[in-house]
């Protein structure tokens, strides 16, 4: 604490220096006084012999000091004290870097939340996703999930493994739990054994399940999440060992997950336990998704080996039924991907974010670029007092410091403002996010955005403050001190840095507009994509699963759903009602089985593509709008007779057969032992997994089937075409329709079809909203710096153009000779700006539809714009310079 | 550094000569350079005021103690000490001194650099 004390005594320090040195002198005098000089004469020799009395207190006083923090300090009080005096020019540039460190800390702390922060399990690193792709397998292509794992599999990757600590398989379903309140639907995650032990989260409350509660013929459990524990239990620890009706079959609670635990990527209430019949498991049920835990210090590339050694092992143990050949699936050519579990959460969602970080990173620099031009402006002004200290011996360094000390204390001012932006807009993204943006209930502002905030403002205050900085406080700073007089106008070389800067925004400015350019023609293209139904806001939809603990019998089932679809459809405002397994653009996860054709030779051992199935009632179609373009549709009759009828897409249509009207008659089956079902109707195109995808070959059967495997859809959309769509009354009436036929069975997933459709394109909104925000940010920005330079240049050129005006040009020349100037930098902006977003264009390739990344519409439209901009914010100060008053100019000191 | 070069023959070598003065008795600012003048015979032009920013460092590097007392002269004065850290250090400083002039002595000694 030496140097504390130091510091508090320094002032007694300084006076007893003082009354030291002047007794010193004083001694001095006496005895020169002694040796018979004047007293007068003897003061002034003391003087002398003790030198520069001012310095050398000051020396002596330094030594107490450090001389580089009380020197920062008072920059630091200098700075403050300008900004203060410059209200206006502190306002605008705090507003502007603000505005562009908040949009950026809060686009960050999405990055920061979604892409960069560690999922929220035990060493989270070790978990992968046990991913595998097929690419010998037709169709297949259009999983998103790649080829899910069969019970089998995990059998064998289970038990056989040598790189995995655990492994399992889940999947998620949706159940019926009754007896609590109103009959509710829950998201259900049916988990096998290995999968919370791969995850390692504890449970709040309870326990797992252990291995022998896999047990298909053993006693039922099930866990809780914590959301649903409150919710329905009121966070009742006594809940363990209570029972809870699910799909009306008792369960026993055994644990509670803590809060905030996630599946994956999916949000549940209830887990139960897979329970796989071993002795019913084949090879095929490819419907279950993989989870694992690495052992330490294993990597995916050797997990990856694991797999591949363990797929002929998986073929020889298993079988499909005797006589089956075990390795027809060499054919699918199956891969292991496996693949962090943390990139399974993110999706494709990432290359998004960082495409709408980086527009706003470049918003920014637009920021730092129209600050600088300030600063340069500013600093100008202040040319003489840097001149005069640089004069009175101070070093260029030392003025570089008082320069961006100011500036730096900007840019964290404007940071401190921009985290209170930074709050707001994280609420804003979190609003405008795309529904199903992953972990978006764990975005937060938390320690790393606000060092990313702290970080950003001291370099953009670094930023714009070095450009002026260095080019004025180098050697020739003296020569500014010469310049003090009247001069005729200002040189080229002055405003070199302040037209590049412009330049440089203009370019920026146009990458960025182009970019949101790209996506409003994405988003065009989008809307102009037949979605496969009409009229999106007055098709009402609602999930209602009938499980086999309610209605055994799969006609009572239909008859059932027959029964709702006739109470809905007597709803007063209801047009038309029907049901069909899912609408397009659901994301419930769908059938897809491969379809053999009479007409076509299969050869043996090879299994021809999968499609996407569906199951619709009669009169869905005509619904939901979705064009037959031959044939007709299903109807009861056939329903109730079971007769082998089916609809086919018509891509699958031509696929097959050439011509959507030549399908009809032609016969599909699905396995080789089926009877074959005639095709009476052939259905447009739909894009099932959104506008963007690709639509897939589809093929509608009706929901009661002759079939072994499902002999009735049990879980279903019913769709309503009626005007009071979404309406809180039209829903009361709905539901009780539905509960006038059986009370038991909860209403799911009620939403508009417009909402479905909205969800899928919100991935593309979103990225269009953010984009045009950045763009229009930018143009703002741009605008204002060509208009704040242009009327800068005019105003220092106001004596030159008064002179010009006295000599006789005329108010047209100097209007031209003004706006030709500033149309020069905006071409060269522009220029830059299209070569640049050429380039970088590119990158957002993947988030683009139905136009190419260097659309020469929206390069020209931009360019256009901006130049037409740029003229605009030339004209203004333009006209001020033909209005100048030629004596006034002339007069203007 | 410049500052130090203004004020002094060599960094350090005031300090020196004001521990070494202290170290025979303890004395007042203006006595200790009536003292360097008058052993270095005048030879060593000191400028006065040059010692207290020398002095003011050596306070703070707590190699002398200041206490305020009377002189000779009947006058309030500051009376300097050395302190044992001060006394240490002056060997220091002595003993590289010695060797920097022995070897400066060596290279100027005429005739034996063959």
């Amino acid at each position: 604490m030496n140097w504390l004390k130091q510091l508090l005594s320094r002032r007694q320090q300084y006076r007893e220096l003082s009354e030291e040195i002047e007794a010193h002198l004083a001694e001095k005098v006496e005895e020169l006084v002694a040796d018979g000089m004047s007293w007068e004469e003897a003061t002034q020799s003391a003087r002398r012999e003790f030198g520069n009395l001012g310095l050398i207190e000051e020396n002596s006083r330094e030594v107490w000091r450090w001389p580089s923090i009380e020197d920062f300090l008072l920059d630091l009080r200098y700075g403050l004290r300008t900004l203060r005096k410059n209200p206006l020019f502190t306002v605008v540039g705090l507003l502007t870097i603000a505005i562009g460190i908040g949009a950026n800390a809060a686009v960050f702390s999405v990055v920061n939340s979604v892409l960069l922060k560690p999922l929220h399990y035990p060493k989270a690193e070790e978990l992968v996703e046990v991913h595998q792709i097929a690419p010998g397998c037709a169709g297949l292509a259009d999983f998103e999930n790649g080829l899910l794992l069969s019970p089998s599999m995990y059998f064998t990757y289970a038990e056989q493994n040598r790189t995995f600590q655990s492994l399992g398989v889940w999947i998620p379903d949706t159940a019926n739990v009754t007896g609590l309140a109103e009959p509710e639907q829950v998201h259900l995650v049916y988990v096998s054994d290995g999968v919370l032990q791969a995850l390692g989260t504890p449970p709040e409350v309870g326990r797992w399940f252990s291995a022998a509660e896999q047990d298909p013929h053993g006693p039922e459990r099930a866990v809780l999440s914590y959301g649903y524990w409150q919710r329905r239990f009121g966070g009742d620890r006594a809940v363990i060992g209570r029972n809870i009706m699910v799909d009306s079959k008792p369960r026993e609670i055994v644990g509670v997950m803590p809060k905030g635990f996630r599946f994956v990527d999916a949000d549940f209430d209830v887990v139960a336990p897979l329970a796989f019949d071993r002795s019913k498991v084949v090879l095929a049920g490819f419907g279950y998704r993989g989870i694992a835990r690495l052992k330490p210090g294993a990597t995916i590339a050797e997990a990856n080996a694991d797999i591949t050694r363990m797929l002929p092992i998986w073929m020889d143990s298993w079988s499909n039924g005797p006589g089956q050949d075990s390795h027809i699936y060499e054919q699918w050519k199956i891969t292991p991907m496996i693949r962090p579990l943390k990139q399974a959460v993110i999706g494709n969602v990432g290359e998004l974010l960082w495409v709408v970080m980086g527009t706003i990173g470049l918003v920014m620099l637009v920021a730092c670029a129209n600050v600088a031009n300030l600063m340069l402006v500013r600093v100008e002004a202040r040319q003489q007092e840097l001149a005069v200290r640089s004069a009175l011996g101070a070093g260029w360094t030392r003025i570089v410091r008082v320069l961006l000390v100011e500036s730096v204390m900007l840019g964290l001012m404007g940071g401190v403002i921009g985290v209170g932006l930074t709050y707001a807009g994280v609420r804003f993204l979190v609003l405008l996010g795309p529904a199903n943006l992953p972990r978006l209930n764990e975005i937060s502002i938390d320690a790393r955005t606000l060092g990313f905030t702290l970080v950003l403002s001291v370099l953009s205050g670094l930023l714009f403050g070095l450009i002026p900085a260095l080019k004025y406080a180098g050697p020739r700073t003296s020569l500014a001190l010469r310049s003090v007089g009247r001069t005729i106008s200002a040189s080229r070389e002055r405003h070199r840095v302040r037209n590049l800067l412009v330049v440089g925004q203009v370019a920026m400015a146009l990458v960025l507009l182009v970019s949101a350019g790209l996506m409003i023609r994405t988003f065009e293209a989008l809307r102009t994509v037949e979605p496969g139904f009409t009229d999106a806001q007055h098709l009402q939809l609602m999930r209602i699963s009938i499980p086999d603990s309610l209605i055994r019998e799969p006609e009572r089932v239909t008859r059932t759903q027959n029964a709702i679809l006739d109470k809905l459809a007597a709803i007063p405002g209801v047009k038309s009602a029907a049901f069909i397994s899912e609408m397009q653009m659901e994301g419930f996860d769908s059938a897809w089985d491969e379809v053999y054709s009479e007409d076509k030779v299969y050869a043996e051992n090879v299994i021809p593509p999968m499609r996407l199935y569906k199951y619709v009632s009669p009169g869905s179609l005509q619904t939901a709008g979705t064009r037959l373009i031959a044939g007709r549709e299903i109807t009861w009759t056939e329903v109730y007779g079971r007769r082998p009828v089916v609809l086919v897409s018509e891509n699958l249509a031509r696929e097959l057969w050439g011509e959507p009207s030549a399908a009809i008659g032609k016969h599909v089956r699905e396995f080789q032992n089926l009877p074959w079902n005639e095709v009476i109707g052939v259905v447009e195109d739909v894009h099932d997994k959104g506008v963007q995808e690709k639509a897939p070959e589809i093929v509608y059967w009706p929901p009661l089937l002759q079939g072994p495997f499902v002999p009735v859809t049990r879980t279903v959309t019913f769709v309503m075409r009626s005007d009071r769509a979404g309406t809180e009354s039209f829903l009361n009436e709905v539901r009780q329709a539905v509960w006038s036929v059986n009370s038991n069975l909860p209403l799911a997933s009620v939403r508009t079809m417009q909402e479905v459709y909205g969800k899928s394109l919100a991935r593309t909104s979103f990225t269009l909203v953010m984009l045009g925000i950045a763009g229009a940010m930018a143009l703002a920005l741009g605008i204002i710096g060509i208009y704040g330079v242009m009327s800068y240049t005019v105003s220092q050129r106001k004596r030159e153009i008064g002179i010009r005006l006295a000599l006789g040009a005329q108010d047209g020349h100097v209007l031209q000779m003004v706006l030709r100037q500033g149309t020069k930098l905006a071409l060269l902006g522009v220029t830059i700006g299209i070569a640049a977003a050429f380039g970088l264009s590119r990158l957002m390739a993947n988030l683009l539809y139905g136009v190419t990344a260097h659309d020469p519409l929206t390069f020209l439209a931009v360019a256009a714009l901006l130049i037409l901009v740029a003229l605009l914010a030339c004209y203004i100060p333009a006209r001020r310079a033909t209005s100048v008053d030629p004596m006034v100019a002339l007069r203007y000191e | 550094m410049k500052k130090a070069a203004q004020r002094d023959l060599f960094p350090g070598a005031l300090e020196m000569m004001i521990l070494r003065m202290l170290k025979r008795q303890p004395m007042h600012g203006y006595a200790l350079v009536q003292h360097i003048k008058r052993t270095s015979q005048d030879l060593l032009q000191v400028e006065e005021g040059s010692l207290y920013p020398a002095l003011q460092r050596l306070l703070k590097e707590e190699f002398v103690k200041a206490e305020w007392g009377v002189s000779s002269t009947n006058r309030r004065v500051r009376i300097y000490k050395l302190t044992a850290a001060g006394a240490k250090h002056l060997e220091r400083e002595v003993s590289s001194f010695e060797q920097m002039l022995d070897g400066i002595t060596r290279v100027l000694a005429p005739g034996e650099s063959s």
